[in-house]
């Protein structure tokens, strides 16, 4: 019984395309999978645009949007027409081509993302052999677009903030794939699936979820902190910050291109984010072992929104980070604590399983995070922080 | 949402024509890759350039894809389009590249270079057609999995490896150097 | 360093939050136009013009003295005197304003017209809702548009009100007793009549 709540939509998708031609079948079969992802996120793109405005009016003493539909629910059909039928300016400096198609292009790549994730048990579009790689590849081609887009509005600021955009991306793509690298070094495989299915065993009630692990703790902080600087979102949210540079690399977009960005940057959010949960939290396995009977897509897609109601959380929470300091983070503390980690997972794996191994790595990731965050503010000095003024 | 499927399934539709039905795949991106690379050489505007180029390495990248080498295909994208390309932009963009967008894009004396171009094409084809190579039957493709890869990079390719990661940290460490001796001498 | 500002601002964030849908204070937001906030006693918005009783013409109180006119700043009162006489406030006969007009959309709610008034007869009203799509006449408004009754001004205004009330009966009785003074010298031409010499211009 569970097993059929859990594989309904694949038993779904073989039925359907079991009424077709022998011949078009694997194409059909895929065609609808692909239709189901772009239905899915794009509805839980609308979704997420006015919980996090409810979320963030919420955390600033007020009401979010809540005249649309019950509790404002509806908010997004009413932008969706907005950015419709608001006129699509192209200033007259501007490349129109490269104009169009970067949006197209930021969109298509946040799309392909979803390809290598797997959504549930047999759930995934593709089972690429080098699905993480793939999904890294993917994701540099969408700074690509930015630079597009900065570039074909004609315009210094928008130029200025899609450089900074894409120094940004590139800073942070190395503490996060380093991160990644732990993760293949302990599942000794590149393919998502595989991944997820070292994951999926429970000693007694707990998970076998990389995230319980000492290496994997500090692995998933980094890779969480450099998945909201891919996705330019605050507090990296420099390059499109509005009282920053106005808009940034979008500045002179309007109308449906700038919708197409924010689904592309949303869909980027998700994917990664996704990518996360596939690498440390276990993918669709449930938390704890009495849990599995519940179907594995509700669990990719609960932790999915945990992850994004933390993205919210932060985003109200935090102020946002200079260019510099967003540098000197990237570089200073989080690639050398992405490279003990590394090392860290390493130890781990050859040491034998007990409590020295716990400890090892444990103080291992504790001391490297309080020498390298001392480390980062004073110096090198290591004592902790005084403030000059406040005290 | 489909039980794991190889990739490339699509391409293989025609299991018992393979070649023609590859042969259409490769055709396209042959010649998006050239497209891209001939628009590279040709486009006035320098960061134009620099996309069509983009646009070949993409190409490129599929074709690896098609050949079934996943790795290489990707850490194409990844590299060149990803990395070497920003580059690019990045390079063009703080030197000041476009400068007289009104003279001709090809040389005055475009008829004599171009019949050049022409012998030694025709020149290096002939020889590659008269040449043993080509006479070969094409071997069956090898399905090189990423372990396959990693072995062999950790066992029997280390040392190389390891001296390319060291040229790559000493040119970074000289970048670093440079720039920052630049800062001092400003001061 | 370690992140323990990150975290207590983490916690403050999702105390704000939880904390909104149970504790009043800590979501302010007044949802208008469903709910208004309460106005305090010295709003002001635009101006009206006071009458006494039930009608309207006959129980004005302006005397069309021109003085709001003349110190209007942004100029958007208009008068015209009428040419005949009717009995003010405390009972003199006085004219009155034929035209009276304030531009609204000119007005800029400073209340000197208030302040200069000898007659207790205009003062702030405390209306804001006054959206209209006629954005030539409709912000124009006349005499019978502007007046309000007395009753109107004591709801709005008590204090104010209570001193203007106090005011005005205070005239009138000094006019009743000069008409009597007045009076008892007709009927009676020995007693002599010497009235102070108060204008009666009280302090508003």
């Amino acid at each position: 019984m569970g097993d059929t709540v859990d594989q309904f939509f694949v038993t779904l998708q073989q039925w359907i395309a079991s009424h077709t031609p022998v011949g078009l079948q694997p194409v059909i079969s895929t065609v609808l999978a692909v239709i189901a992802i772009l239905g899915v996120f794009a509805l839980l793109f609308a979704m997420t645009t006015v919980l996090e405005r409810k979320g963030l009016g919420r955390i600033q003493n007020r009401y979010g949007p809540n005249r649309v539909g019950p509790w404002g629910f509806l908010q997004p059909i009413a932008d969706g027409i907005k950015s419709l039928t608001k006129e699509d300016l192209v200033p007259r400096g501007a490349d129109k081509t490269v104009h169009l198609l970067a949006p197209i292009l930021l969109v298509l790549a946040a799309f392909t993302l979803f390809a290598v994730l797997p959504l549930g048990r047999n759930m995934v579009l593709v089972n690429l052999d080098a699905g993480v790689l793939f999904f890294f590849a993917v994701s540099s081609v969408m700074e690509v677009a930015i630079f597009m887009a900065g570039w074909s509005s004609g315009n210094k600021y928008s130029m200025l903030g899609a450089m900074r955009a894409v120094a940004q991306m590139i800073s942070y793509e190395v503490p996060l794939i380093l991160a990644s690298v732990t993760v293949i070094m302990a599942a000794s495989s590149l393919s998502t699936v595989g991944i997820v299915e070292r994951q999926a065993g429970y000693t007694g009630v707990l998970p076998h979820w990389f995230l319980f692990t000492p290496w994997g703790f500090a692995g998933f902080f980094l890779f969480m902190v450099s998945a909201t600087a891919e996705s330019n979102r605050s507090p990296f949210d420099l390059p499109e910050g509005e009282s920053e540079i106005i808009a940034g690399y979008f500045t002179e977009y309007s109308g449906f291109k700038f919708a197409l960005f924010f689904l592309g940057e949303y869909l980027g959010m998700f994917a990664i984010s996704g990518l996360g949960i596939t690498l440390f939290l276990g993918g669709w396995s449930a938390p704890f072992s009495f849990l599995t009977w519940i179907p594995s897509y509700f669990w990719f897609f609960a932790k999915l929104l945990v992850m994004i109601v933390m993205f919210i959380w932060i985003r109200g929470t935090l102020p946002r980070l200079r260019m510099d300091q967003l540098m000197n983070f990237a570089w200073k503390f989080m690639l050398p604590m992405a490279l003990i980690n590394l090392v860290n997972a390493g130890v781990w794996h050859f040491l034998p399983h007990g409590v020295l191994r716990w400890l090892l790595c444990g103080g291992l990731v504790a001391v490297s995070y309080v020498v390298l965050g001392r480390g980062l503010t004073q110096g090198w000095k290591l004592e902790k922080r005084i403030y000059r003024f406040a005290e | 949402m489909e039980a794991g499927e190889t990739d490339l399934s699509l391409c293989r539709v025609t299991r018992s024509d393979e070649e023609e039905g590859i042969s259409l795949l490769f055709t396209t991106f042959a010649i998006l890759t050239v497209v891209g690379a001939v628009a590279a050489m040709s486009l006035r505007q320098l960061v134009h350039s620099v996309l069509a180029l983009i646009v070949s390495f993409a190409g490129l990248a599929a074709v690896y894809l098609l050949l079934g080498a996943q790795f290489v295909g990707l850490a194409q994208v990844l590299v060149y389009v990803g990395a070497i390309a920003i580059l690019i932009v990045f390079a063009v963009l703080l030197t000041r590249g476009d400068g007289d967008t009104k003279r001709s894009i090809v040389v005055g004396s475009w008829r004599q270079s171009g019949a050049v171009a022409v012998v030694v094409f025709a020149v290096i084809a002939w020889a590659i057609y008269a040449s043993a190579a080509s006479q070969r039957a094409m071997p069956r493709q090898p399905e090189v999995s990423m372990r396959q890869i990693g072995d062999a990079l950790m066992v029997r390719f280390v040392l190389p490896l390891e001296v390319i990661g060291l040229l790559l940290t000493v040119a970074l460490l000289g970048a670093v150097t440079i720039a920052m001796q630049e800062k001092k001498e400003r001061r | 360093m370690l992140g323990e500002g990150i975290a207590k601002g983490l916690v403050e964030t999702a105390r704000n939050f939880f904390g909104s849908y149970v504790n009043k204070d800590r979501l302010t937001t007044v949802q208008y136009p469903e709910q208004r906030l309460p106005q305090i006693e010295a709003t002001r918005d635009f101006p009206f013009l006071v009458y006494d009783g039930d009608d309207w013409q006959a129980g004005m109180r302006c005397v069309a003295c021109q003085i709001c006119e003349k110190e209007c700043p942004p100029k958007c009162i208009f008068i015209e005197k009428s040419k005949d006489k009717k009995a003010d406030a405390v009972g003199k006969p006085q004219f009155y304003p034929a035209v009276f007009n304030i531009d609204v959309s000119v007005c800029m709610s400073c209340q000197i017209c208030v302040e200069v008034c000898p007659f207790e007869a205009i003062k702030m009203d405390t209306e804001y809702e006054l959206s209209t799509d006629d954005r030539f006449c409709g912000l124009l408004w006349e005499k019978e548009r502007l007046s309000k009754p007395n009753e109107h001004y004591r709801r709005i205004h008590p204090t104010d009100a209570a001193v203007s009330d106090a005011l005005l009966a205070e005239e009138k009785a000094k006019v009743e007793a000069k008409a009597k003074a007045a009076n008892e010298t007709k009927t009676n031409p020995t007693v002599s009549n010497t009235t102070p010499a108060d204008s009666g211009v009280p302090s508003a």
